[in-house]
């Protein structure tokens, strides 16, 4: 019963154990909802409430779950809030939810809300495990926030809908970078920031599967062969 | 005993009949308010096309303004019943649904790829104090690049000069294609021309209309890095204001005025 541990829930998913950029999972949503923020926004609210409810309640009942089906349940209780948090979006904001459209629905897909509900949920209390589902949905929204604006602002020169950078087609003088609107985009976008991170913080790098060994004939460095 | 089979079962059961429960109050509960959202959605495009949105008025209250009329695609007339449908809840797009109500179009004349088109549609009417028609508000649909798009187009009392377009759902790329919706793109329309000798002339082109090109009042800017959209929209109009589409009523109208 330490607070620390409480904090720590919270605090490490931001950077030190980020879902997308450490765990590399949640990778597809983060490519298809970032091109406009205000979007990026409710998807981040839907998630961060998935993912903390769903550990709430499956911690709640993780001593009642047999193993043989533990990912059926934990599916069935996660698909069920999406749902709830789909209809939510269509009865109160209806103008976002038709830009999200299928993505919502695709939240159950999200491998952040299984895995922790596998990893974290299953194991812990119920407050812990909702803090944890809350920081990991924090850490998830901290990276698509940052990816949306980059690429709002210089693919559409805009941010939340307003005029940033006036746009050539609008009569300014920036020429937007249309491929900063394309998914493609936010995997670069990612890549960069899991090498900042990395460089920052060399812990996080990982070790490699295989290691490079010297070519047994040739000297020559430059044309070393990977033996796998 | 953790493992046993009536637990496992006994569990699987409460999830579902919990979870199910949750899902479909939700859904019921919601239901009213989702189907509003919709239909003023729908509304407020076909008022912003008609150019008399104000939103500081309630939608319905605008909505009243306009006159809905059914047009059988066939004869070109219009009608104000058809079979047992009210008017307002009528939906075309349902319909096509329907082998009974819809016909499929020939592949040949499929241009704007809509595949069935309802046998009648439906039109909105904005009358001036005299009871003459302003405008007409026809419905509009063909496929771009990743989806169909659905909209509206209006069309001012000569019926052949458009006076806007707006589109209510669409899967276009945002930034490329989703710049339909761009109020810019979607201003050029007003006062352009759709016939020339009886044919349909209008056409989103690529790259700009140049100043000066005697043909101007025929052609929309194109959508930079949006080609196949473009296209699509060229063929919508094409399609809609060509002979299975709007052409006998637009000039059936003409004609009597």
């Amino acid at each position: 019963m330490n607070l620390k541990k409480y904090q720590d829930v919270i605090v490490k998913p931001l950077i030190d154990e980020n879902p997308i950029t450490l765990q590399i999972l949640g990778i597809c949503s983060a490519l298809a909802v970032t091109n406009n923020l205000s979007v990026t926004m409710v998807m981040c609210v839907a998630v961060i409430s998935v993912i903390s409810f769903s550990n709430l309640f499956i911690s709640l009942i993780r001593n009642y779950i047999t193993s043989s089906i533990r990912i059926i349940v934990q599916m069935t209780i996660i698909a069920s809030l999406v749902i709830v948090v789909d209809e939510l979006l269509k009865a109160y904001d209806y103008e976002t939810s038709k830009k999200l459209s299928v993505f919502v629905g695709l939240i159950i897909t999200n491998c952040i809300v299984m895995g922790r509900a596998e990893a974290f949920a299953m194991k812990e209390k119920p407050l812990l495990s909702f803090l944890d589902g809350l920081g990991n949905g924090l850490g998830y929204s901290l990276i698509l926030i940052a990816v949306a604006t980059i690429r709002e602002l210089f693919g559409a020169g805009t941010l939340f809908g307003y005029e940033i950078l006036p746009l050539i087609s609008n009569g300014g003088w920036y020429m937007g970078n249309n491929l900063l609107l394309l998914p493609p985009s936010s995997f670069i976008i990612i890549g960069l920031f899991i090498w900042l991170i990395r460089s920052l913080k060399s812990d996080q790098i990982e070790e490699d599967d295989f290691f490079v060994s010297k070519h047994s004939t040739s000297p020559d460095l430059s044309k070393r062969e990977i033996n796998v | 005993m953790n493992e046993s089979i009536v637990k496992t079962i006994g569990v699987a059961f409460a999830v579902c009949l919990i979870c199910s429960l949750v899902v479909s109050a939700s859904a019921v509960s919601l239901r009213d308010l989702q189907k509003e959202n919709k239909l003023n959605d729908k509304r407020i495009k076909i008022l912003q096309v008609a150019d008399i949105y104000d939103p500081n008025i309630s939608i319905a209250e605008q909505f009243s303004e306009l006159e809905s009329k059914f047009i059988d695609f066939n004869t070109g007339l219009m009608m104000d019943e058809y079979n047992n449908f009210s008017i307002d809840d009528y939906d075309q797009i349902v319909v096509t649904k329907d082998p009974n109500l819809s016909s499929k179009v020939p592949t040949s004349e499929d241009i704007a790829i809509i595949k069935n088109r309802e046998n009648v549609g439906k039109i909105y009417i904005l009358r001036d104090e005299m009871g003459t028609i302003d405008k007409l508000v026809l419905p509009i649909r063909g496929y771009g690049l990743w989806g169909t798009l659905y909209g509206y187009i209006s069309i001012e009392d000569d019926f052949n000069t458009v006076s806007g377009i707006e589109f209510y759902d669409h899967k276009e790329t945002p930034g490329l294609g989703a710049e339909v919706d761009n109020p810019k793109w979607k201003a050029q329309w007003k006062g352009k021309k759709i016939y020339k000798d009886n044919k349909v002339n209008l056409a989103v082109i690529k790259g700009k209309v140049e100043a000066g090109d005697y043909e101007s009042s025929y052609k929309i800017d194109g959508l930079s890095g949006a080609t196949i959209t473009s296209r699509g929209v060229t063929n919508m109009v094409a399609y809609w204001f060509g002979e299975s589409g709007y052409s006998s009523l637009l000039r059936e109208l003409d004609y009597e005025s």
